[in-house]
């Protein structure tokens, strides 16, 4: 199925994708690093839930298999273009202002530092229209208020269809609020995110 | 979970900073404002106050700015946070420790102390413990009470031991420990080379010569060009040849600091004092 002409042409204007996830994501986020082109003309940024002392490969996997540029979140790092930044763990990452990341290691949301809701609400405050966010498979409510303050601040949010997703929670917490705009099957994500 | 009808806007924010600055004397001023805007979001969900409501508390009940304080500086810590750094420290910095008679160590920004005995517990591991005295420094008088005190949960001591699992010391953590039913005191071995005492790395200056500098985590709430004053600090503060430690995720950036710095361990961020 083709995508949504409207929603085509917002992906087409976003400067940043968000993707936020959790238990049952890290296939489907390998999956669209594995796509996503180099000159995306974009800034991607990956919240992905997991443990402090897990000394995951999840960096080193996706920047084999990207053909954009990879990086690990610092301090004051600038956001820039055809790039993916991947929150780090035990941090929270921020937008700190335009064009600037900030890293906070304050208490967990919902259980979780990297929180989802941390990083969308503060893109939110500073980039507000220009994103476009996908909230996908997790086992909790993490994301789904940060989503809605993107979709109330005029960003393009999209929740993967529950049904698709290995865990529904965290898409139908945030689809029971309102905070997304579509809900995309995995098929018709990767065909947005396919579309030049 | 969080109560999204709390909203506060920038020039709010400016405001409650000169604010803060007029009536008590603590400049937030060179803070990093998205993390700053959340803290104060926080404040006002756990005391259900409205803006104006802390405006007024702020000015009017002396009582109140200790909790303000508290709750604006996050005081989030773990014993061994990052234990592939005490890996890197003890490998890397504690055989230049040992050439001094006597070594003097600033963990700037201790809140709780757990930076400052994990220290403690590195030097006493390293036979260092007579010839090491740590300081632990915080903007915040009530978090030194609970690092002075040096009691800490059992449910956190079971994460922390995991920690300290990965640092590649010997023994355990509970070695460093008294259990009190569902506490852990540290033992007084290691409180006897530890003194805390209030600092503001904002306002207050050199105190004493450090042979190790560790602020980890804490310039991540600061914008550049406060780093820039402290790492001026801490450059006065430091020994000819004296390490520096930042967080696992806080660089030195500045050119001229670069000269000032050289890296020891880039992916740890340990400097070592270096130039005149």
């Amino acid at each position: 199925m083709a995508p949504d002409k409207k929603l085509v042409e917002r992906w087409r204007a976003a400067e940043i994708l968000l993707l936020g996830g959790s238990a049952g994501s890290f296939k489907l986020l390998f999956q669209i690093v594995k796509l996503l082109p180099h000159n995306l003309n974009k800034t991607v940024i990956i919240v992905i839930h997991r443990k402090k002392n897990f000394f995951s490969e999840i960096e080193k996997l996706f920047a084999e298999n990207s053909r954009m540029q990879m990086r690990e979140v610092e301090d004051k790092d600038i956001l820039n273009r055809n790039t993916i930044y991947i929150a780090p763990a035990n941090y929270h990452t921020l937008i700190e202002k335009e064009g600037t990341f900030g890293l906070d290691v304050s208490e967990a949301v919902w259980f979780s530092k990297p929180s989802i809701d941390v990083t969308f609400e503060s893109a939110a405050e500073v980039y507000k229209e220009r994103c476009i966010a996908i909230l996908l498979s997790g086992a909790n409510q993490d994301g789904a208020e940060g989503l809605l303050k993107l979709k109330n601040s005029g960003a393009t949010t999209i929740a993967q269809h529950p049904g698709d997703a290995e865990m529904d929670e965290m898409p139908r917490a945030a689809i029971n609020i309102g905070a997304a705009e579509y809900i995309l099957h995995t098929e018709e994500i990767f065909n947005l995110l396919n579309t030049p | 979970m969080t109560d999204t009808s709390v909203i506060i806007s920038s020039p709010q924010i400016t405001e409650l900073i000169d604010l803060v600055k007029q009536f008590h004397g603590f400049d937030f001023s060179g803070y990093t404002k998205a993390s700053l805007k959340r803290r104060i979001i926080r404040i006002m969900q756990l005391k259900k106050l409205g803006f104006y409501d802390l405006k007024h508390i702020l000015v009017n009940d002396p009582h109140f700015f200790q909790d303000f304080l508290e709750e604006i500086t996050v005081n989030v810590t773990e014993m061994f946070r990052d234990p592939s750094f005490y890996k890197a420290v003890n490998n890397q910095v504690v055989p230049y420790l040992s050439t001094y008679q006597h070594s003097k160590i600033w963990v700037a920004g201790c809140s709780t102390g757990e930076e400052v005995y994990s220290m403690a517990i590195l030097m006493r591991e390293a036979g260092l413990s007579n010839k090491s005295f740590i300081y632990g420094t915080d903007i915040n008088t009530e978090v030194l009470k609970d690092a002075r005190r040096g009691i800490y949960s059992l449910r956190n001591i079971k994460s922390y031991a995991e920690n300290y699992q990965f640092t590649g010391l010997k023994g355990s953590i509970s070695d460093h420990f008294t259990i009190l039913y569902d506490a852990a005191s540290i033992h007084n071995e290691l409180k006897q080379n530890t003194l805390f005492s209030v600092h503001n790395l904002v306002s207050d200056g050199v105190f004493n010569e450090f042979q190790l500098i560790s602020c980890r985590n804490v310039f991540i709430y600061f914008e550049t060009e406060l780093q820039e004053r402290i790492l001026d600090l801490f450059y006065k503060s430091l020994c000819p040849l004296g390490y520096l430690c930042l967080g696992s995720k806080e660089t030195i950036r500045s050119d001229s600091f670069k000269k000032k710095f050289k890296v020891i361990n880039s992916k740890e961020n340990i400097y070592q004092k270096v130039g005149a």
